[in-house]
């Protein structure tokens, strides 16, 4: 009895751990592709937030959630050709004018929440769909095959983003940018144009994050993410700039977060070290990225402006 | 000299730009800019005790701005003044509820002290890992800056939380009233001002006179304008890189601590975000330092500036209904114009490429320096 009762916790747990690491997946693999043309994007949260207020409103006016899946993107997209414009032809340092983005859209997103609508109203959620077949499969049809659609989407962008970054023409340039602008340039492909389109499309990407999140929960508050965007950019970092490492650390958060949220529910440990098991994925990030730092080379580009004739 | 200029009016435009854009959003709020504007600048500089207001916001804006100077000057990049600010509170807290009875001159300078050094602690990690382990110093402060906020969670859910809430069952997590002898003394009992922003100001100060009248700070600027001269000159880079990120940890820290004894229930609190207890100051206070030149002293005028926005942020909810948060969105714009303009800001007052510095720039930088910044 007790292990049948185990099983369907620990299934329960993986599953909803997959859905805890949806918004970070969304929001890194975004980060990673802008980071592999050589443009760090500091502002992911705010953005996230800016996404995840607009989809709620959307989906709170409308009633159409996949409306608000949309609204989420487009948000994204002009937060992106904003971004992109500071950073590529004003060459603003990345650093800094991404924590700028974020306070504009930490402030911004409370702002219309507080002002359009006030009180934290619950929104329609997606329904589960389960995937014909493989849903029927016991235990891995549970885990992996009854999520709602942002799930399958986020998880099914892994091998795309990988096969845009390492096999297209598209991903080549992108690569050559983030490595060397100088040769990029020289061999006729524009810096500026491909870090336009790779700035637009990782906002675009963080926006859904946002819209994913907050669809996810059902609700809108002041600062929604709490710092989830950050850890997205430490992902990308964790990852090694690569697709599935990328979903892997995705992985590990959402696992850890299912797994304290789960022992909690259970009482299996106290409230208050459920706060310390909640900093082992920030610590295990950080010696993470001890570990690449020394392994792996970050985009030779990465933050640096490009001059032509520099 | 011409150049000067025009690089100061594209600092000014920069702000300007962002005021218009605040301007547009207040009407589409529905209230009037230039009402709006008058309410907020009469709000924080209008009256005593508008400015008293306006100069206890400013203190650990100033404090994290002083600190973002020193860590940028040595080209080091601390966006964790959240984490930074949150250590110094909860040590100055366990060092006060550890020794309740002391008399406060022992006890009001040794919270402050332990604000500094756990601040200086969660400042050095980062410094440390970028100057040995090769780890961006700003992907390290962020996550640390997640490790405080949960570390702050559970002390404060657990170990120090008010014995009284345990007995009520409300289990709201603070600490009890922290002894008497911490508490900010009062510079005006009325006004609500207290001794924080005479610290603030020394630290302002201090850090002006480290930066640029010893030795240590013109070794910081070196490693900060270019790391191999600085390297070729005999001065060890990466002890330098660490004693910038901790004494930048150092100021945020002092900011937390006074923070929590500067407080009006003189306990700490939380609500489960780094932004909750901090205000968002230890990001904040990159804005200030980014619109103070990164000069220390500048830092003082422009914290009250930002500060003053706050307390008229607050002032123009209530008058106009206009959320506060409008400020925070303004803030996070000034940040995107300032930097946005200054590469040709620079560009023009060196007249040079600014990204072009050859190692016989860095004598002549630190001669300028003292009296003109960049």
């Amino acid at each position: 009895m007790s292990d049948i009762l185990t099983t369907t916790v620990i299934i329960a747990t993986i599953a909803s751990g997959i859905r805890l690491a949806t918004p970070f997946l969304l929001a890194s693999l975004g980060e990673a592709i802008g980071q592999r043309s050589g443009v760090l994007n500091l502002g992911v949260d705010g953005v996230m937030l800016l996404g995840a207020f607009a989809s709620y409103y959307v989906v709170l006016e409308t009633e159409n959630i996949w409306l608000g899946v949309l609204t989420g993107i487009l948000t994204g997209l002009v937060m992106g050709l904003f971004y992109a414009i500071i950073t590529v032809p004003l060459r603003a340092e990345q650093g800094v004018s991404g924590i700028g983005i974020y306070l504009f859209g930490l402030g911004m997103s409370d702002l219309l929440f507080q002002k359009l609508v006030g009180t934290p109203l619950p929104i329609d959620q997606f329904d589960e769909w389960h995937v014909p077949v493989l849903s029927e499969i016991p235990y891995v049809g549970e885990m992996f095959f009854q999520h709602t659609p942002m799930v399958y989407i986020a998880f099914l962008l892994v091998p795309v983003v990988a096969i845009i970054i390492n096999r297209t023409t598209f991903g080549l340039s992108v690569r050559a940018v983030g490595e060397s602008p100088e040769s990029a340039d020289t061999l006729g492909v524009s810096v500026a144009r491909v870090r336009f389109a790779t700035i637009m499309a990782g906002n675009a990407l963080a926006g859904l994050a946002g819209a994913a999140l907050a669809i996810e929960l059902g609700i809108f508050q002041q600062n929604l993410t709490n710092a989830m965007g950050f850890i997205a950019i430490a992902l990308v970092y964790f990852g090694a700039w690569r697709a599935p490492g990328v979903m892997a650390g995705s992985l590990l958060f959402g696992m850890v977060g299912a797994i304290v949220l789960q022992a909690k529910t259970l009482g299996l440990i106290p409230r208050s070290a459920s706060d310390i098991a909640a900093m082992a994925p920030a610590i295990i990030t950080i010696l993470a990225l001890v570990i690449v730092a020394n392994r792996f080379r970050q985009p030779a580009a990465l933050t640096k402006p490009y001059v032509r004739g520099d | 000299m011409r150049n000067y200029f025009i690089a100061a009016g594209i600092a000014a435009a920069s702000v300007g730009a962002a005021l218009a854009v605040g301007a547009v959003m207040l009407q589409m709020l529905g209230a009037n800019p230039i009402d709006g504007y008058h309410t907020m600048f009469s709000a924080a500089f209008g009256s005593a005790e508008g400015l008293a207001a306006t100069a206890v916001k400013a203190i650990p804006l100033m404090l994290v701005g002083v600190g973002i100077c020193i860590a940028f000057r040595a080209n080091v990049v601390n966006i964790g003044g959240e984490g930074q600010m949150v250590l110094g509170g909860l040590f100055a807290t366990m060092v006060a509820l550890a020794i309740p009875e002391a008399p406060a001159v022992v006890l009001l300078p040794l919270v402050l002290l332990a604000g500094i050094l756990g601040g200086a602690f969660w400042g050095a990690i980062p410094g440390a890992l970028k100057a040995h382990f090769n780890v961006s110093e700003i992907l390290s402060t962020i996550m640390l800056n997640i490790v405080a906020v949960q570390l702050m969670n559970f002390l404060l859910r657990g170990p120090l939380i008010d014995p009284g809430e345990i007995e009520r069952g409300t289990r709201i997590p603070q600490t009890a009233r922290l002894p008497e002898g911490a508490d900010m003394p009062m510079l005006s009992e009325s006004l609500n001002l207290h001794a924080g922003i005479l610290v603030a100001l020394v630290a302002a100060v201090g850090a002006w006179v480290l930066l640029w009248r010893t030795g240590l700070g013109f070794r910081l600027r070196s490693v900060g304008l270019n790391p191999a001269a600085a390297r070729y000159a005999g001065i060890p880079v990466k002890r330098n890189i660490i004693i910038a990120m901790t004494l930048s940890g150092a100021m945020s820290g002092l900011a937390g601590a006074i923070l929590v004894f500067g407080s009006e229930s003189h306990r700490m609190v939380t609500d489960g975000s780094t932004v909750g207890f901090t205000g968002s100051a230890g990001f904040n206070g990159i804005v200030v330092a980014l619109f103070g030149a990164l000069h220390p002293l500048w830092t003082i005028p422009s914290s009250f500036l930002f500060g003053g926005m706050l307390v008229g942020a607050n002032s123009l909810q209530r008058v106009a209904q206009v959320p506060s948060a409008l400020v925070i969105a303004l803030n996070g714009l000034i940040v995107v114009f300032v930097v946005s303009t200054e590469w040709h800001r620079k560009r023009l007052q060196s007249q040079a490429p600014a990204h072009a510095q050859s190692p016989d720039d860095v004598d002549q930088i630190s001669n300028e320096q003292g009296s003109q910044s960049t």
